[in-house]
């Protein structure tokens, strides 16, 4: 038997969907939707022709809001009796394509969904629905005490159900974990229309654990309906220290100590120091313009427990050779710590008229050497890059600064992130560690995959999918797009050799 | 056998899987044994994965150990103390040969497991090899890695019906500084119901244990945090020796409710909302993690057993003893019997690896 037996069809080659029958398609969904919960009128698809990855636009056939769970299932048959492709999309806020429309196909928004069905206290759980947003659990939570851990920065916007396609973190997950791991229960329905539970009100489900398979599966193998989530006591206190280096590579140094130490720390941030002036500009933090880079360390627990790891923390930092170390006196001097990181984003958005936002993972001791290596690529490709990370677990996120009014700007750019990814593979890595893969990092899949693991992914896919309708061409590249990016690659690394071939 | 380097044995490991596949024979993985009586019987010819041993990789401040998976559980955990680590999933060995690979496989964790995750939350990634004989590498060493499907995971639990697994990354925490453990007198209803109200408070409860009228609780963390704790929960200090003998009699069990002959009927493994009431199924019952893990010893018949407690939102396995050629496990939903079946036919279509094993037919 070789690697590639049982390789379903859309394994190989894309499927071709363009003889979709659009007016039969909307006749059948207005059977079961009514008239104003789908949209087909260009007008009104604009809004969904891409997600936060705006440089990607698509626009789609239809657009569908059910607001219930049955509405759900019947366009899934539709769907799946007719061919069609289906992208399912939360607040549209991925940040790598992954809700971008498919030309041929149905976007199927949850945003209607958003209802929290139960907030059960003494269980220390929340049952809600998939457009509900991440931050909307946290507040119904915090009566009782109780909050949803996993905080992405989108999370004023991004929807729970987002959150389990992408498997998102958030600068708290070292020490509380992905959305992964505060998930009991995820219901959905897959593409021929059963409803499926995976994970259990308990800590464990009988036969394979399908919880992080559908975890992080970037709508590719179901649509998910209804989530419950575990919630978090509430610490008593949080408190953060800021502490400044005068070297990117002595900053990394004080992160390995720290958790050497046997400190698990709430947050654990870093940000260079073109970075640092890109938010204190935006925000006035207070953080210090001088150091080449800025390290933020969260305690939380009770008093006594976080003033001893405080102390600790601090010895380690200036043992590390921090030029100066800050402690947060009160809530407000914490918040006003952590806003600067938290925006970001933002900030780069403001300094430059584009941005792109990569999300490699490494080992945390490569941390110098990659980020040497992204100053020589900012000299070779004439462009901007400034450096947040989630410092804790290796997760970088260089922000690459460009104009796509500029030709080739976009280009390069592009170019450019394509280069730290294959780095962050090279150095023991991964493409993506919140982000997901899309439709963004898609050939990249194609260094960091043997061509037998991306025929293993396929088949998991049709075991779920078998004519691949849900969200094809996102997160698993084809082998034939492999076969053409290894050329493309080779071509690539004779200096200059078709410099402005498209990525996409 | 006779390899002279990892590098061979998986060639030849790989070589066997298509033979195998070739020929419609079966291979039982194996490592130390000491989980054979879980799921249904064994089947096929013997792999030994003891054969593949050995740390490849630790790096204590990234928190990532890379172990061959026919490793002893023991040797592993020797070493990760050496550096004041541990897996905190604290998996039970049931005897000295226990392997890493069979850890996973099997997917039990211990008395941690409530308040810091199981087996699968603690996997970066693995290798293994499929039913077509082709070495597959998934996830890697690194904390967050959301490229690809996140199959090392789906790993835990899955007795070996998916893969030989070659080696594993697995996530290593700190040990606590410090530990105390305080014992209550109180009813079932009564432990359950204090259990989940500490349980939303911010508490370093890191294990518990009701029996017989007595809670026991394990607390773990900063010794600020431990002693705070301890002046609020008041209760009564059990003595350092004994409580660790006592967390090890249940991690191990060899704790006197799993070995005492005067109990009745086979072992039951309950897996239940922790907030489910107390529920008499007859025999005795002794309640872990914080009521979501109750073992059950009792005679009465496994459809009742079964539908009591799936009713409750639960799950109920056949542990030990009993019939074990029937269903062990809790029976599927019809869509999900047929996703795990083709899932399993994803990676083993010719039925290679422990068939049977979990289900009838996978
Ligand atoms: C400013 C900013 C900051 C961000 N910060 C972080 C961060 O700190 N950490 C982080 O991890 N991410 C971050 N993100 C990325 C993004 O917010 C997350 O990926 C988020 O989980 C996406 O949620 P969404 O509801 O917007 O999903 P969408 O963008 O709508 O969809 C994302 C993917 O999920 C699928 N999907 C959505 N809903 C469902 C469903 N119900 N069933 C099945 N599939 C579904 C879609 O098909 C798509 O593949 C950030 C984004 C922005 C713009």
């Amino acid at each position: 038997m070789g690697e590639q037996s049982g390789l379903p069809g859309f394994g190989r080659a894309e499927g071709d969907f363009s003889r979709v029958d659009v007016h039969r398609l909307v006749q059948a969904l207005q059977g079961v939707l009514p008239a104003a919960s789908v949209l087909h009128d260009p007008e009104d698809l604009r809004p969904y022709e891409c997600d936060g990855m705006a440089a990607l636009r698509q626009m789609p056939l239809v657009v569908v809001l059910p607001e219930t769970e049955a509405q759900v299932v019947a366009i899934l048959k539709i769907c799946a009796g007719q061919g069609v492709p289906v992208v399912a999309r939360g607040a549209g806020t991925g940040l790598s394509g992954g809700a971008q429309p498919h030309r041929f196909g149905v976007v199927l928004s949850l945003a209607r969904l958003r209802r929290i069905i139960a907030i059960d206290a003494h269980a220390r759980r929340a049952v809600v629905q998939p457009g509900v947003r991440n931050l909307a659990i946290s507040e119904a939570a915090a009566p009782h005490g109780l909050y949803y851990a996993p905080d992405p920065s989108s999370q004023i916007a991004c929807t729970i159900g987002g959150n389990v396609a992408e498997n998102s973190g958030g600068v708290h997950c070292l020490k509380y974990g992905l959305t992964i791991h505060n998930l009991l229960k995820v219901r959905g329905v897959t593409i021929n229309g059963d409803i499926v539970e995976f994970g259990s009100l308990g800590l464990d489900a009988p036969g394979y654990d399908l919880l992080p398979l559908v975890t992080g599966s970037e709508g590719m193998l179901a649509v998910v309906t209804e989530v419950t989530v575990k919630l978090t006591p509430k610490p008593q206190l949080a408190q953060c220290v800021l502490a400044a280096f005068d070297d990117v590579v002595k900053a990394g140094d004080a992160v390995a100590r720290i958790i050497a130490a046997g400190i698990i720390p709430a947050g654990l941030e870093m940000m260079d120091q073109p970075a640092t002036a890109a938010v204190e500009e935006f925000v006035h933090a207070g953080y210090p313009l001088d150091a080449k880079a800025i390290l933020l360390c969260e305690s939380d627990g009770t008093p006594e427990e976080v003033s001893e790891e405080i102390g600790r923390v601090r010895a380690l930092l200036e043992e590390a050779g921090a030029t100066e170390v800050r402690v947060s006196r009160d809530e407000a001097e914490r918040l006003r710590f952590w806003a600067g990181r938290k925006a970001a984003f933002p900030a780069a958005g403001r300094i430059s008229p584009d941005y792109y936002c990569m999300d490699g993972t490494i080992p945390r001791k490569r941390l110098g050497e990659m980020l040497q290596a992204i100053q020589a690529m900012e000299k070779k490709y004439a462009m901007r890059c400034i450096n947040v990370f989630h410092a804790g677990d290796g997760n970088l996120h260089p922000l690459i600064l460009f104009d796509a009014n500029k030709p080739g700007d976009q280009h390069t750019a592009e170019a450019f992130g394509a280069e730290i990814l294959e780095l962050s593979v090279a150095l023991g890595g991964t493409i993506t560690g919140e982000h997901g893969v899309g439709i963004e990092k898609i050939n990249q899949m194609c260094s960091q995959f043997a061509t037998s693991e991306i025929a293993a992914f396929h088949r998991i896919k049709a075991a779920f999918d078998p004519a691949g309708l849900l969200n094809p061409g996102k997160a698993i590249p084809t082998l034939n797009r492999c076969a053409e990016y290894g050329r493309e690659r080779m071509g690539a690394s004779r200096p200059a050799a078709h410099p402005d071939l498209p990525r996409f | 056998m006779r390899w002279t380097s990892v590098d061979d044995l998986i060639r030849q490991w790989r070589e066997r899987v298509r033979e195998a596949a070739a020929s419609g024979r079966a291979l039982c993985l194996r490592g130390g044994g000491t989980k054979r009586f879980l799921g249904r019987p064994e089947q096929g010819e013997l792999l030994d994965t003891r054969d593949c041993s050995g740390i490849v990789n630790y790096e204590p401040s990234e928190l990532v150990v890379t172990v061959r998976a026919g490793t002893p559980l023991a040797e592993l955990e020797a070493e990760l103390a050496t550096r004041g680590q541990m897996l905190a999933f604290e998996p039970p060995h049931f005897g000295p040969g226990a392997t890493v690979g069979g850890c996973v496989a099997a997917g039990l964790a211990g008395p941690r497991r409530a308040a810091v995750g199981g087996v699968r939350d603690f996997i970066l990634g693995a290798r293994l090899i499929d039913g077509r004989g082709e070495l597959l590498r998934f996830g890697g060493e690194v904390m967050k890695n959301v490229a690809g499907y996140d199959v090392s995971r789906v790993l835990a639990g899955s007795l070996g019906t998916l893969g030989l697994i070659v080696d594993l990354s697995l996530k290593v925490l700190p040990r606590p500084v410090a530990e105390a453990s305080l014992r209550f007198e109180m009813d079932e209803a009564a432990a359950l119901h204090r259990l989940n109200v500490w349980g939303g408070q911010p508490l370093p409860i890191s294990a518990s244990a009701w029996q017989d009228g007595i809670l026991e609780l394990r607390l773990s963390g900063a010794a600020a945090a431990v002693d705070a704790a301890m002046a609020r929960l008041g209760g009564e200090r059990v003595p350092d020796a004994v409580a660790e003998a006592r967390w090890h009699g249940l991690r191990e069990q060899t704790a006197a409710f799993f070995t005492a002959a005067g109990l009745p009927g086979p072992l039951w493994r309950l897996s239940l909302p922790s907030d489910a009431l107390a529920i008499e199924l007859g025999g005795a019952q002794l309640v872990e993690w914080g009521g979501a893990q109750r073992w059950l010893r009792s005679d009465l018949p496994p459809g009742e057993i079964r539908g009591r407690v799936g009713a409750l939102g639960g799950h109920a396995s056949l542990f030990r003893n009993g019939v074990r050629d029937g269903e062990v496990f809790h029976p599927l939903t019809a869509p999900m019997q047929a996703l795990q079946r083709n899932l399993k036919n994803a990676f083993d279509p010719a039925g290679v690896f422990n068939p049977g094993r979990l289900y009838e037919g996978f």
